[in-house]
């Protein structure tokens, strides 16, 4: 058995960071295309579609994210579908993610004030007119600090993965700690790494709310 | 597809889910009041308590928000050993949770105490209070009331998250539906029980802390 330096931990873990940003990305941005679809069922005409929409977000939202990894994974396998881990994965986190977008951007859709879809009325434009044109390029403006807040939820979400055997950050901790039997060093790292992943992120977030809040003081 | 549901091995396996759903809820309510406490006591140091406190505590409280709550969980249990803090699956899993609720309480908190008006702490002074009675007395109740649905969401939050125990073998819901699906074979039904308990317990629970809210807080005129 070769012996692990610190800097063998260090690199093994770094080399599976990657894993996690991608899955990471894949997931906050397949999550805001379908948190985007739902989201315009949940402010929608169709009451089916906002039924719907309500009962999607109170499903994942109120549900463990594991619980979800776990049916991604054997469901699928129903399907008579061989499910590799990064795809249930990548499913389960998609959908996760969407849930919880579609309430952040209503929320935001919402602040907008009745008044600029009545404005949009008045000039004979219809509801998706009104939306894409009067009241999304407002709301994506205040969508934006809070969006980047959640990523960092997504990250660490990221981390549950390594359960159902993806393996990414976490998952080779596991095998690291395995091999080396030093398990509050590479936790130890494992931890640093994804503070030095999401730290930044939660200050950038914070500076725009920062600085969303300073332009509203100023109106 | 081809797949007939099999829900046959519940009366067999009733007793593993109950005692599942006992640790969950165990887990729950000790994580909920102590992370709670614990938020308060930081949220107090960061907004009106020593001075020199306040970096540690602000250290303590980016380091939780900014690492999955599994990292820390396995840390405490697989890490501390090696630095002679030997744990219990289950003190391990209540601590993780704690600290976890601690760190996030803790910001939510402290909104609620900077967001209290100036004069709320002159009052206080007013009536000769000293400034631990002021806070005590004045402006905790109505800044927990002020954040009451943030705090509420982040309790269910932690709660669902508390599904990863069953990773160290805390014997939970989660760790029930693993064990079922290894002996069964029936992965998707034990998950699908095991999720259906999850929503249905944060449903209640939130509507528990939406009652609570009820009790512990004066009623306040419209504003």
């Amino acid at each position: 058995m070769s012996d692990f330096t610190t800097w063998d931990i260090l690199r093994n873990l770094l080399l599976a960071t990657r894993w996690t940003l991608i899955l990471s990305l894949t997931s906050f941005i397949g999550g805001g295309i379908v948190g985007l679809a739902i989201l315009f069922l949940r402010i929608g005409k169709s009451t089916l579609g906002r039924h719907f929409a309500r009962g999607y977000v109170e499903l994942f939202q109120g549900t463990p994210l594991l619980m979800q990894l776990f049916l991604a994974f054997f469901g699928l396998g129903l399907f008579g579908i061989d499910v590799p881990a990064w795809l249930a994965a990548g499913v389960a986190l998609i959908c996760w993610t969407a849930a919880f977008l579609v309430e952040i951007w209503r929320g935001c859709v919402e602040s907008i004030p009745k008044g600029q879809w009545e404005a949009g009325q008045s000039l004979a434009l219809n509801h998706v007119q009104q939306m894409r044109l009067i009241i999304l390029p407002q709301a994506l403006r205040i969508a934006i600090p809070p969006t980047a807040g959640f990523s960092v939820q997504v990250i660490k979400g990221t981390a549950l993965t390594s359960i159902i055997g993806f393996v990414e950050l976490s998952k080779a901790g596991t095998i690291v700690t395995n091999a080396t039997f030093q398990p509050f060093v590479v936790y130890g790292f494992v931890a640093l790494i994804y503070f030095a992943v999401c730290f930044p992120l939660s200050k950038f977030s914070k500076h725009l709310e920062r600085r969303a809040a300073a332009a509203y003081a100023t109106r | 597809m081809h797949y007939i549901f099999d829900f046959s091995w519940i009366w067999d396996y009733g007793p593993v889910i109950l005692k599942g759903l006992f640790v969950t809820v165990e887990l729950t309510l000790v994580g909920a009041v102590a992370g709670v406490l614990l938020g308060i006591l930081c949220a107090w140091i960061r907004t009106l308590g020593p001075e020199m406190l306040r970096p540690p505590v602000a250290a303590y409280v980016e380091l939780i928000r900014n690492t999955p709550f599994m990292i820390q969980l396995f840390f405490i249990f697989f890490g501390l050993p090696s630095v002679g803090v030997q744990l219990s699956e289950l003190q391990a899993a209540n601590l993780a949770m704690i600290i976890n609720l601690g760190a996030y309480s803790c910001e939510i908190i402290r909104a609620g105490i900077e967001a209290t008006p100036k004069g709320q702490f002159e009052a206080g002074a007013a009536l000769a209070l000293r400034p631990l009675q002021t806070f005590r007395l004045v402006i905790l109740v109505p800044a927990l009331q002020r954040i009451w649905p943030a705090l509420s969401s982040q309790i269910v939050i932690v709660m669902l998250g508390s599904a990863v125990v069953s990773q160290i073998a805390a014997e939970d819901v989660t760790f029930a539906a693993n064990f079922i699906q290894s002996r069964t074979f029936r992965a998707f039904e034990a998950y699908m029980l095991s999720t259906a308990i999850y929503l249905l317990f944060a449903i209640a629970l939130r509507q528990l802390l939406n009652q609570m809210g009820r009790w512990i807080f004066p009623k306040v005129a419209a504003r």
